[in-house]
Formats: C-alpha cells, structure tokens, sequence
C-alpha cells in the first residue's frame, strides 16, 4: 500500500512523517505547481471550485509516482467538500486509474466504516506505537505552523526580506528528501536556528493584515499565490485565521464540543449572522472582528471562485466594514487569476492603510 | 387596519407560497407579492447583491428592493434544514442575512428559522412568526394546520403534473417525454427558465419534473450512490434522475442550472453520467444575467431536432451531447 494525500500547505510534511512512523510507505504529492492546476482543470467538472481541481491534480501526479491509496477527510456539511470523494472516484476510475480512496467521515455517518478506515491506516500496530506516531504527527503539525507563522514575522522586519525566502525555500525542497519525525524535527530546529540570524530592523513597525476566508485557499501557498511572501515583501506582518493546527483542536481534539478560539469566533460574528453557513463563513465574519480587537490594520478574505459560504460571509462583511471602520478586502481566486492584477490590488490595499495611519508613503 | 407581509417571489417561493399565503391570511395579514421576474427586477437585483452570487440570489434581492417600500414586514424564512439529517444550499442559509446586509431601510424582516435537525425548530418558528399577529396560540395553531393542508394539496397538484407557471394542462399524449431538472426556484421562474415549458409544450413534448416523482422512489433512488446526499434539493433531483433513468422511462433531460450553482456542479456531474452511461440525451443549460433568450432557443431546438432523428433513425446520434 502506497499512500497519498492531497497538498494542503505544511500538512504533508507531518502526514507523511506520521504515516512513515506507522510503517506505511508514504508518496508524499508534488508541491502544487501550475501543472497541477492543469492536470485537474481538464478532468474537473467546470464548475466545481478551485480546491476540487487541484485536489484531482495532486492525485493523478502522485499516482503517476506509484501511489495506489488516497487519503482524504469527509464531511457531511452543507458545504460541497462532502461530495469531493464521490466525484474524484469517478474521475479516476475513468481515467482508468486502479486506486483505493479511504475517507475519513464523520463520526455521525457510521461508526463501523470509519473503524475500518482507521484500521487500513493503523496498520496493526499496538496502541503505544499509535498513540506515539500520533503525538509526534501532531507536534510536527504545530512545529510546522510556528514556523511558518515565525517566518512571516521575521520578514516583516527583515532588512534583507529575500534572506527569508532563501532560507524557507531550502527548508520546503529538504522536507522531501528527509525520512521520518526525528529527522524533520531535526531540519526545523536548525531552519529556526536560521531564521533568528537573519538581520532585522529593530524600530520598524509594521502594518498588521490579517488573512481571512475558506480554509484551503488560506492554508495552501500556491492558491493563493503566496501571499504571505508577497505581503511580507511590502513590509508587513501577516497572520493567517485557519491553520490545520487549529482546524485539528477544533474538530479532532475537542469534539464534539470545539476549540476555544473558534467559539470565541463564533460569538463575535453572532451580532452579524446568527446560524451556521457551512464551510468557515461564520468564521470569517468571527476572525474579521477578532483582528479588529486584536489592534490588525485590515484583512484580507480569499475565496475560491463561486464558493457559497464565503459568498454569504462576504455580503455581510461589508457591514462589518462600514461598522467597525476597518478595511476589508475580496480576493476571488480560480484557475484563470493573474498574478499581476493581484499584487497590484496587493499593493493598492497596502498604500491604503499606510495612508490612513498617517505613515509617509514608502512606495 | 390589516398588517401587510410581502414576499419576495423568489427561491422558495415556488416551493411554499400556498402555504405561506394561507399562514399569513387566517391570521388577517394581507400578503403582497412582489410581481413575476422581469428585466426591472433583475437590473434591481444586480446593483444591490454581491457579484458573485449566483443568479436567483441575485433576483431574489430584487424582488425584495421592489418590495420594500410597499409593506410592514418582510417574509424571508431561514432554511436550514428542512429534512432530518440534511441540509439547504449555503446560500439559503444565511439569505436572510445577505439580504438584510445588502439592502438598507429595510422594514422589518420577519426570519424564522427552520432547522429541523433541532427538536421543536419548526414550532418555535410557526409560533413566533405567528405573535407579531396574534396573542391566541390557538388560533396560530390552526392557521398553521390550515396551511399544512393547503400545502400538500398544492404538492399533490404538482405531483399530478400541473405546472405553477403554465396555463396548459400537461397532457399526456405526447410521443417524447423530456424531463426538466433543476432547482424549483430555476424551474419554476419564467424569467430564468426563459419559458422553457411553453415552448416544449409547443413542440409536442411531454414534460416531467422533479416534482412529479415519488418520494419513496426518490429515497430510493438516490440512496444508490456511496455517499449520502445531505442537501434536500440535491437529493430529490438526484433520485428524481436516477429513478427515471433506471426505469427507462424518459427519452431526454434538460437540465436548467444558473451560473456559479454549488450544489449544481456536483449534481450535474452525477446525473450527466448516469444519463450517459444508459444512452439517455443530457442537455446542460447555464444560466446567468447576461443570458440571451435567442441563444436558449436554438440550443433548445438543437436538442429536440436531434431526439427526433434519434427516433427516427434508431439511436443513430449520440447521447453526448
């Protein structure tokens, strides 16, 4: 058994080392590239949405490296994420593709078929060997997130903000050829090391944006045409609402009864929307007003073209923006985005609050 | 002086108006409709919603725009779940909330919500909509039951094959029988549907819906795939599809969607296999504000011309359509 899983920012990193740990033989999927994008865009429905093309394009890329099981969570949601395991099987059967999808749904869909899932994965091991990959997955998630998020601050006020990139772009093309926990612990701790020696301008202070909407197009780099990098390229500090660290105490660790910040979340939007959406819109609207107490400068909500919850969350956050007098920006992404027009709005939205906090221009 | 309610004909509309009408009516509301779908309404629509919405979203805030100055309260209900276990479209979860965000001096909105994956939800909804008219929980309950009635009389005309928007019985004597897929709130529209009816009508077509399909055989049906369908409308034009095509009993499907439809993009890959594997013709009609009703028409007249010759010439054209 030759396991896969879709792209899904730093996720693969820990997955795969999880998974190895488990004694599974790991294709971790190829970073996502525009060849991705293509590969999935010819076999997806049209109008599905970005996630879904991308999603088919690293599984056809990995199966094409051998892998001959794809691991995927479910849901059961108002959302479309559910149906996402339905329609890619179809595709690959079609494309004649002879691989086994396990889905991991909802506890409320069947005890029995999730057992049997996770009995695929657990690879009869004892309780003590689980619980021990599991713990070192998990801590590798939230290695990964810190520094992803420690990386964004220091390029905020890097003199040289090119050092940063340098040094994170070795660390993604090393995640690859490193094999187990240990190891990738191992290439974080110095990547860390690293980073508190790039030179940084001690009396800057940057702007703060928050980065808002559906989890994917915010986790992955590619989607979203690696805004952190882009941002921080224009001095500013960057944070992200979603990253699968929180995605995971909020609904693995805490269930059935959520995380605290994400029920914070919840109550913060209930002035503006009162009941679920599906997907993360109401926690869009909660994260929008969160970074507002929290001191941010503005946000930035990204969504994958025709996405129905965010589409809900982004009528309603015009009035957040008019009542809280805090910049909010749309950026809809999809297949045909251009990477010029973004920056452009990037950069308009950038001088905009600049000029509203007085600050000289620095173009 | 009697309380006006106006409803926006609108997404559910088509769905629930006899009940909703009779709801507000035994409790001396006077219910004002916003007139039928036109270009007016439309171009209202579009200036107010966000652009990306899909198509009846954006209709949807146009009738409410047009309504707003003319009555005291608004009915936009909350849908969340109208069927134990599943869920509506996103949108119409929180269309009361895009509305309400979209349009300013709005009157009062009346939004009950409906969640039937909550005990009691739908009660609560029927009692608390129905205080703003009434003290008497007793006459609130009757105008309720009243309504149900109305409701599934008005269900079992359309189960009969009786077409809210056409004057023309269906009559079934026809040799092509097409079914017309979509939400009712697509269907059910003239001005989305670009008349569709009308014009199969005049071509001797006999026309099923959604609608008249059973519900066990939709149960049935779409409880085919691996997966379970957790939105109610999904599940009723899946198994609706899937019922037919099993049972061999229709010649063709048109399928009207609007553009940037989420539920739609599942659906439509589902049910486009499933017609293709059986040979049956599929015919995808998108639909958004810039559609032209000249292009519609041919790819309408398209379609038809090539199931007579498929009769014609025994399965000579392909179903890929």
């Amino acid at each position: 058994m030759k396991i896969t899983f879709p792209q899904f920012g730093n996720v693969y990193i820990a997955g795969k080392a999880f998974l190895e740990e488990l004694g599974h033989e790991v294709i971790a999927p190829p970073v996502c590239s525009r060849k991705t994008l293509e590969i999935g865009t010819k076999h997806s429905p049209e109008m599905m949405c970005l996630p879904f093309k991308i999603l088919v394009g690293n599984y056809i890329e990995s199966i094409e490296k051998g892998a001959d099981t794809i691991l995927i969570t479910g849901s059961c949601g108002p959302c479309r994420f559910g149906f996402y395991s339905l329609l890619q099987d179809n595709i690959l059967k079609d494309l004649g593709y002879d691989v086994d999808i396990i889905v991991f749904d909802h506890i409320g869909e069947g005890y029995s078929k999730l057992k049997s899932n996770l009995n695929k994965i657990i690879n009869m091991k004892s309780m003590k060997e689980i619980t021990r990959s599991a713990k070192l997955g998990l801590d590798l998630i939230k290695r990964t997130d810190n520094l992803t998020q420690l990386s964004n601050e220091v390029r905020a006020y890097a003199i040289n903000k090119k050092e940063v990139d340098i040094i994170m772009d070795k660390y993604y093309i090393d995640t690859g050829s490193v094999h187990g926990a240990k190891e990738m612990i191992e290439l974080i701790n110095q990547t860390e090391e690293k980073l508190k020696f790039v030179k940084i301008d001690r009396n800057y202070t940057p702007i703060k944006v928050g980065i808002i909407g559906e989890i994917y197009t915010i986790i992955e780099p590619f989607v979203n045409l690696e805004i952190e990098r882009k941002l921080g390229h224009l001095g500013v500090l960057v944070e992200k609402s979603m990253t699968p660290t929180s995605w995971l105490e909020h609904h693995v660790f805490n269930y059935p009864f959520g995380s605290k910040e994400e029920n914070m979340k919840y109550k913060l939007a209930k002035p503006y929307l009162k009941t679920l959406v599906g997907g993360h819109g109401r926690e869009t609207i909660g994260s929008a007003i969160y970074y507002k107490n929290k001191g941010f400068d503005g946000v930035i909500q990204i969504l994958p073209l025709n996405c129905m919850p965010e589409i809900v969350a982004k009528s309603i956050l015009k009035t957040v923006e008019k009542d809280l007098d805090f910049p909010i920006m749309t950026l809809v992404v999809d297949e045909m985005t251009g990477e010029a027009g973004y920056v452009t709005r990037l950069e308009a939205f950038v001088d905009l609050i600049n000029k509203r906090k007085g600050n000289i221009n620095i173009g | 002086m009697r309380k006006t309610i106006g409803i926006p004909r609108g997404m559910y509309y088509h769905d629930y108006h006899p009940m909703w009408t009779k709801y507000f009516n035994n409790l001396d509301g006077k219910v004002v409709f916003s007139p039928k779908t036109n270009k007016d309404i439309l171009n209202l629509g579009v200036s107010k919603c966000v652009d990306e919405a899909c198509l009846p979203v954006k209709i949807f805030h146009g009738h409410v725009e047009y309504l707003k100055d003319k009555v005291d309260y608004i009915f936009i209900p909350k849908f969340i779940s109208i069927c134990k276990r599943e869920y509506c479209c996103p949108k119409l979860l929180g269309l009361p909330d895009m509305v309400k965000h979209s349009i300013e001096e709005l009157p009062i909105v009346i939004e009950p919500e409906i969640n039937l994956r909550k005990v009691n939800s739908l009660r609560n909804a029927v009692i608390n909509t129905g205080r703003i008219f009434t003290r008497n929980h007793f006459k609130i309950a009757n105008a309720y039951m009243e309504s149900m009635e109305f409701q599934k009389y008005y269900k079992s005309l359309l189960s009969l094959g009786i077409i809210p928007t056409e004057d023309h019985q269906n009559t079934h004597t026809k040799d092509i029988k097409i079914l017309v897929l979509g939400h009712s709130y697509n269907v059910y529209d003239e001005f989305i549907n670009m008349n569709i009816f009308n014009k199969l009508i005049e071509n001797h077509v006999n026309i099923i819906t959604a609608d008249m399909v059973s519900a066990d055989d939709i149960n049935y049906y779409s409880n085919m795939l691996p997966k379970r369908i957790f939105w109610t409308d999904g599940k009723k034009i899946i198994g609706a599809a899937y019922s037919l095509l099993e049972k061999n009993s229709i010649d063709g499907i048109i399928y009207l969607s609007a553009f940037g439809c989420g539920l739609d993009s599942v659906l439509v890959d589902l049910i486009q296999r499933k017609a293709t594997s059986k040979g049956v013709p599929f015919l995808l009609m998108t639909m958004d504000e810039q559609t032209g009703e000249a292009g519609f028409n041919t790819r309408l007249e398209a379609f038809l011309d090539m199931m007579e010759w498929r009769n014609k010439n025994e399965d000579y054209i392909s179903s890929i359509w």
